[in-house]
């Protein structure tokens, strides 16, 4: 056709077939228009996943192996060489993407659990329920979350279960903020209104009429709060008081081999030891930040460059 | 009532009611402690006397409210108790010569030192977030724009220890410009305190100058995409006078917020760089004591965080509600 593509032209639009196509033909059209930092963090986020679900066969040795040379300097038997005990730093890297990101994972799955229940109920019930819930978030959330868990972990002692149900609690406050106010503008809707009328019960409110329409905001905070409980378990284990050995965990073990730093000037690679837990976990966090700001950009075309 | 009185009532009177519950949190927490914990802090070498003595002194004799009111009374005027380490040998023997230190004695020289890094940061950090963010807002999209922005994005993602060891290793290990330990004591001069304490408050800025940054920038391209601003441009004013006269203040209450926010925050980064340098500061002792499970030195630091962390979140909306235009001038 020979017109200017700018003309608006009714036959043109109403000629144009809708192609149905499949689940699989749309995402990868959606990812073929990703950006590249996009790419970039959803390649991070994969490659640390993969690494964590087939950490016995990729690591060479054990995850608390001993051997007999402590602080050996890195070589082909050990490529990171081993710490204070002479465990292999490269095998306790591997088995740390599985320990620190399951008891994140863990942890954020628990959180949303907690906060998007209370949340919608808070949204659906009002009145004194909603007061109440919202008032005690408000009284929680004045107290900085890594003080709060740094007491409540000197009363309760630093278990792995006891790490995860604190900083759940802790951040489903976040949670239950985000999803009760969501929650609000779906709860006026009519068919939340003819749910209701039909008799349905809240749980099936919130599960079936909510949920599934304040879905891609929650997914997005979903990354978000990931990010902080990650970055706050490496911080509590690098402080001592988070995931105790012999398990091995990115943040202890920056604290573990902390001491080796000292000695940069004389043998650069010793100096790295530290460095590469820790550039593990910031990694992941921006790889996560990067596939978040993209998923936000599609489902809500809300971007601060947007105009 | 003026507006503005009104509701500075109601957010002083917020602040009040959530310190009350804060205090009462932090002061239940002891009460949580599983099992009998009078045995366990005492040791093996307890006995029933000891116990019992012990016990009294703690006030587990008395009700619950009558010890949260006697405890309460007690920190207003300074007094947090005394340790639990140190009790369990020679507190067994001789009840009355405890070796036992008070938590207030303990807090008093480190809160200051914790202070001083706190407010070094803050004067580099706050003018140098400024202004990048509001560049950053003024020349947005630009080349400058997006370097600024990306840069921050990364300091954000990165744990505060990985940015102290970085540091550590340019600037203390391999250039040997400054101390890796900054072990200070209440009698190090002025001078040598500041040059002991440029690395853990680089560290704290570095983090926190990401945060303020991207906050700033969001609120003042938020403030000058609204419609009044758009007004103002299209009377023909002057770029500088509608930054000045329109744009600015409604941009104080933001820039506040953001402030306090991200001093709040720098109180919780403070712990993990505090142990990062070995900073004699609260977060170091908090993160021993935790450790030791040391619950009244806990309490006590977790009531200095807590009382500071809402006092600046209070100053912060005490100013934006000062500075609020539309509060300013009342129908």
């Amino acid at each position: 056709m020979s017109r200017a593509s700018d003309q608006y032209s009714a036959k043109d639009e109403v000629s144009t077939l809708f192609i149905r196509r499949t689940i699989l033909q749309r995402s990868f059209i959606l990812l073929s228009k990703a950006p590249f930092t996009a790419w970039l963090g959803m390649i991070i986020v994969s490659s640390y996943f993969f690494v964590a679900l087939f950490a016995p066969f990729l690591a060479p040795y054990g995850e608390a192996q001993i051997f007999k040379v402590p602080y050996a300097p890195w070589d082909n038997v050990h490529i990171f060489g081993t710490d204070r005990l002479g465990r292999d730093i490269l095998s306790r890297l591997i088995y740390g993407a599985r320990n620190t990101m399951g008891i994140a994972l863990v942890t954020t799955f628990l959180a949303f659990l907690i906060g998007v229940g209370f949340g919608l109920l808070s949204a659906i019930l009002r009145g004194w329920v909603d007061q109440i819930l919202a008032r005690f978030v408000d009284i929680l959330m004045a107290i900085p979350s890594l003080i709060f868990a740094l007491m409540l972990l000197s009363i309760f002692g630093s278990t792995a279960l006891n790490l995860i149900l604190i900083i759940a609690v802790l951040d489903s406050t976040r949670v239950f903020r985000l999803a009760r106010a969501v929650g609000m503008n779906v709860v006026v809707m009519e068919y939340v209104e003819a749910a209701r009328l039909r008799g349905e019960k809240i749980s099936w409110i919130m599960g079936k009429e909510i949920l599934p329409n304040i879905l891609p905001p929650l997914v997005a905070e979903f990354g978000l709060r990931f990010c902080y409980v990650f970055l706050m378990i490496a911080s509590l284990s690098f402080l001592g008081v988070g995931i105790q050995p012999p398990t091995a965990d990115w943040g202890s073990m920056v604290r573990d081999t902390g001491e080796l730093i000292q000695f940069a000037a004389y043998d650069v690679t010793a100096a790295l030891t530290p460095i590469l837990p820790a550039a593990a976990i910031g990694i992941l966090t921006i790889g996560v930040n990067f596939v978040v700001d993209w998923f936000l950009y599609l489902t809500s075309g809300l971007k601060d460059e947007h105009e | 009532m003026h507006p503005i009185i009104k509701t500075l009532i109601k957010r002083i009177g917020l602040g009040i009611v959530s310190l009350f519950f804060v205090s009462l949190i932090i002061f239940s927490s002891v009460n949580l402690l599983p099992g009998d914990f009078v045995e366990s802090v005492l040791g093996q070498n307890r006995t029933e006397e000891t116990v019992k003595v012990f016990r009294q002194e703690l006030g587990l004799d008395k009700p619950y409210h009558v010890r949260y009111f006697n405890w309460l009374t007690a920190a207003v005027q300074g007094d947090l108790g005394s340790t639990f380490s140190g009790r369990n040998a020679s507190y067994a023997n001789q009840p009355q010569q405890s070796t036992a230190r008070s938590v207030s004695s303990l807090l008093q020289p480190r809160l200051f030192n914790t202070f001083f890094l706190a407010a070094m940061t803050a004067m580099i950090a706050i003018p140098l977030s400024l202004i990048l963010g509001i560049s950053a807002a003024l020349f947005r999209n630009s080349f400058y724009d997006r370097t600024v922005n990306a840069s921050a994005l990364t300091a954000i993602s990165m744990p505060e220890f990985f940015v102290a060891y970085i540091l550590i290793i340019f600037l203390a290990s391999i250039n040997q410009f400054f101390p890796s330990l900054s072990n200070v004591t209440s009698s190090t001069p002025f001078l040598e305190r500041v040059y002991l304490s440029i690395l853990p408050a680089l560290t704290l800025t570095l983090v926190t100058v990401a945060h303020m940054m991207r906050m700033t920038r969001a609120s003042i391209i938020n403030l000058l995409s609204s419609p009044y601003i758009e007004m103002a441009r299209l009377k023909g004013m002057s770029r500088t006078k509608v930054i000045m006269k329109h744009a600015l203040p409604n941009a104080w209450a933001p820039i506040a917020n953001i402030i306090a926010f991200n001093l709040a925050y720098l109180i919780v980064g403070v712990v993990v760089v505090e142990v990062v340098f070995v900073y004699p500061g609260v977060g170091q002792l908090m993160v021993d004591s935790v450790i030791k499970r040391d619950i009244p030195v806990v309490q006590g630091c977790a009531l200095v965080f807590a009382l500071t962390y809402i006092l600046l979140n209070l100053i912060a909306d005490v100013i934006s509600i000062i500075t609020n235009p539309r509060l300013l001038y009342p129908k």
